[in-house]
């Protein structure tokens, strides 16, 4: 006679398949300077950059149930903290960046206090129109260019690296690493005791409040963690960009609308999610961007069938139908016979 | 002296906000919905009084009895047959649809328009003004700040004394309860849009005369509405009023002092209203 025997467990074969698939691809993607071309690696730098965008904006509203339309503002901040820090301080780049870091967490604090009043949807537009404000508080500043923006100064941008091949790979691999690193963190973070809590706010605010979690202040640290890290990808869109403008960096289509869609469309609270909705969307940008105007409307329906239709994205039919995770992030209880 | 007329002019500019944020109030007082396509609704509107008026030849305010009734006829379609399906205890699905709603309309109306900035021509209105009091106040601020005052008399009206109002605030109320009672509730929420809607004809309208406008500015409007809601307290029609004159009064004090700082003094005084405020002036309900 056998006695089943349980062990509880994280991972699963998906899970292991899924790491080694993960590292060989990175591997790969590391070495993308020697096999890929400057349009391809550009690309795919945009691509990486989007991802880690999308991963945050994921976990803001997707766990922590703060729906913002307003990341652009901490996106423009970034940027605009990398143009004033190393025009004006004399600070080399890649500092500039995680600076950039530091001052978005720090101005997200007072930020959080005020909009976290509003609720819901009102949250929502609050966060806009803290965007708004960098936007047209940015345009005033005119040693930055005022209205019409400024360029990343030459000096600048040989200081990353003296040869155009070396800066191109090093603004590929800078993206590439913040992806990896957003996505890391953002891993971490669910697996650990503050991630626990955060899942059950999703799942159930009350009851999650009445086991003792305080709701205000794991929000609080999500909101301010996630604008450092989206100030920090805000300050590398411009230095690949070069130039900066209030109306470019606080656009509420590009770093917001896009990245909605991006989440939705993959799925909503998973970390899969993030990943299958960024190659869709440039999968869809490739072969439909000379439809122009077109192309976004296409996008908009897309996000709202989905949203309709298939609210946990296209990784939730995945899920649904084979049931497995990539990042195991939930316990599973095995059952194994023992002899 | 000075400081008068901007607080004047500011005033019924405020009657413009008003009228932005009015549709976006019932909405959310009624199903408890937040539009974010509201502005670019806003701005569809001025585009259909556009060619209203440039294929009759119509002055803009007599093509409201074209427009009012459209928009309307579109508000209830779109409540029926799509956002009807995103309401529920989830936030998301409401909030992201009206996302995509605005990033449709407005890439539809640059396809359709061009990016072009385009405005109402509404002959001697435009630029008639009479004085008061020492004061020379433009008769279409004037008379778009009476044109606020009515219709947030006649929604007050409509909902506190008539079946329909009656009707909103049982589902307001206690949707299942309402529905238990015999009203269709998806009937309902669809007169509340269609009226929503009405009201932001209007206001689309007005905001075609008073300035040029192109697809791209949907979000602006959608901001100083929410604005005027927010300041005024949700679920006050009057408060929204007072939110949309307040709104007002500190965008022309701050163009005063500065051009540049104009849309920002606005954002800034309703963040200060937030802080020491934060469920605004007047509130009725708490969201």
């Amino acid at each position: 006679m056998t006695t089943p025997t349980y062990s509880v467990t994280r991972s699963s074969q998906a899970a292991r398949v899924g790491a080694v698939l993960g590292a060989l691809v990175l591997i790969l993607l590391i070495a993308a300077p020697w096999w890929a071309g400057r349009a391809d690696m550009r690309l795919m730098g945009e691509l990486f950059l989007y991802l880690a965008l999308a991963s945050l904006w994921n976990l803001m509203a997707g766990y922590a149930g703060l729906v913002s339309v307003g990341q652009q503002a901490y996106v423009g901040f970034g940027g605009y903290m990398l143009f004033a820090l190393t025009m004006f301080g004399g600070l080399h780049p890649i500092a500039a960046i995680a600076l950039a870091g530091v001052l978005g967490a720090l101005i997200s604090i007072p930020v959080a206090v005020l909009i976290f009043r509003l609720r819901g949807a009102y949250f929502a537009i609050g966060t806009w129109v803290i965007a708004e404000v960098f936007r047209l508080g940015f345009a005033q500043v005119s040693s930055l260019g005022g209205g019409s923006g400024s360029s990343l100064p030459v000096a600048i941008v040989k200081s990353l690296a003296s040869k155009r091949a070396m800066r191109e790979s090093l603004s590929y691999w800078l993206a590439l690493g913040a992806a990896v690193l957003v996505i890391t963190a953002v891993y971490f973070f669910l697996r650990s005791r503050k991630g626990l809590a955060l899942t059950a706010i999703r799942d159930n605010e009350t009851a999650a409040s009445s086991l003792g979690i305080d709701i205000w202040r794991t929000k609080f640290i999500v909101y301010v963690v996630t604008s450092a890290f989206t100030a920090m990808i805000g300050a590398l869109i411009f230095l690949q960009k070069l130039r900066i403008s209030p109306d470019a960096a606080f656009s509420v289509n590009d770093w917001t609308a896009f990245v909605i869609f991006i989440v939705v469309i993959g799925g909503i609270g998973t970390i899969e999610g993030p990943i299958i909705g960024t190659l869709v969307f440039f999968l869809l940008r490739e072969t439909l961007a000379d439809l122009g105007t077109t192309y976004l409307i296409v996008l908009g329906v897309v996000a709202i069938v989905v949203m309709l239709k298939a609210p946990k994205g296209l990784w939730g039919l995945i899920r649904s139908r084979f049931d497995i995770q990539i990042f195991p992030l939930g316990y599973r209880v095995l059952k194994r016979d023992k002899p | 002296m000075d400081w008068l007329n901007a607080v004047v002019q500011g005033t019924l500019l405020g009657g413009l906000y008003a009228l932005f944020a009015a549709g976006l109030s019932l909405i959310f007082g009624v199903m408890r919905l937040v539009n974010i396509a509201h502005g670019d609704l806003i701005v569809l509107a001025a585009y259909l009084g556009l060619t209203v008026t440039t294929a009759t030849g119509m002055h803009p305010l007599l093509a409201l009895v074209v427009v009012v009734p459209v928009m309307a006829t579109i508000g209830y379609a779109l409540q029926r047959g799509l956002l009807n399906q995103t309401l529920g205890d989830d936030l998301l699905p409401p909030l992201l649809v009206t996302f995509g709603l605005s990033v449709i309309i407005q890439n539809a109306l640059l396809e359709g328009y061009t990016a072009d900035p385009q405005k109402l021509s509404a002959g001697a209105l435009e630029t008639a003004s009479f004085d008061l009091g020492g004061l020379t106040l433009g008769v279409l601020p004037a008379l778009t700040f009476a044109i606020a005052v009515v219709v947030i008399w006649g929604l007050q009206r409509v909902f506190y004394h008539t079946p329909l109002g009656r009707a909103f605030r049982a589902v307001s109320d206690n949707q299942d309860i309402a529905q238990l009672m015999g009203l269709n509730r998806r009937h309902i929420f669809g007169l509340a849009m269609a009226l929503a809607l009405a009201v932001t004809a209007v206001a689309g309208i007005l905001l075609g005369i008073r300035t040029s406008f192109d697809p791209s500015i949907g979000g602006g409007r959608l901001i100083f509405g929410f604005e005027a809601v927010i300041i005024g307290g949700l679920g006050n029609l009057w408060g929204t009023l007072a939110g949309g004159v307040i709104l007002g009064v500190a965008q022309t004090v701050g163009a005063k002092i500065d051009p540049g700082w104009q849309i920002l003094s606005g954002h800034i005084a309703f963040l200060i209203i937030l802080a020491v405020r934060p469920n605004g002036l007047f509130p009725r309900i708490s969201a």
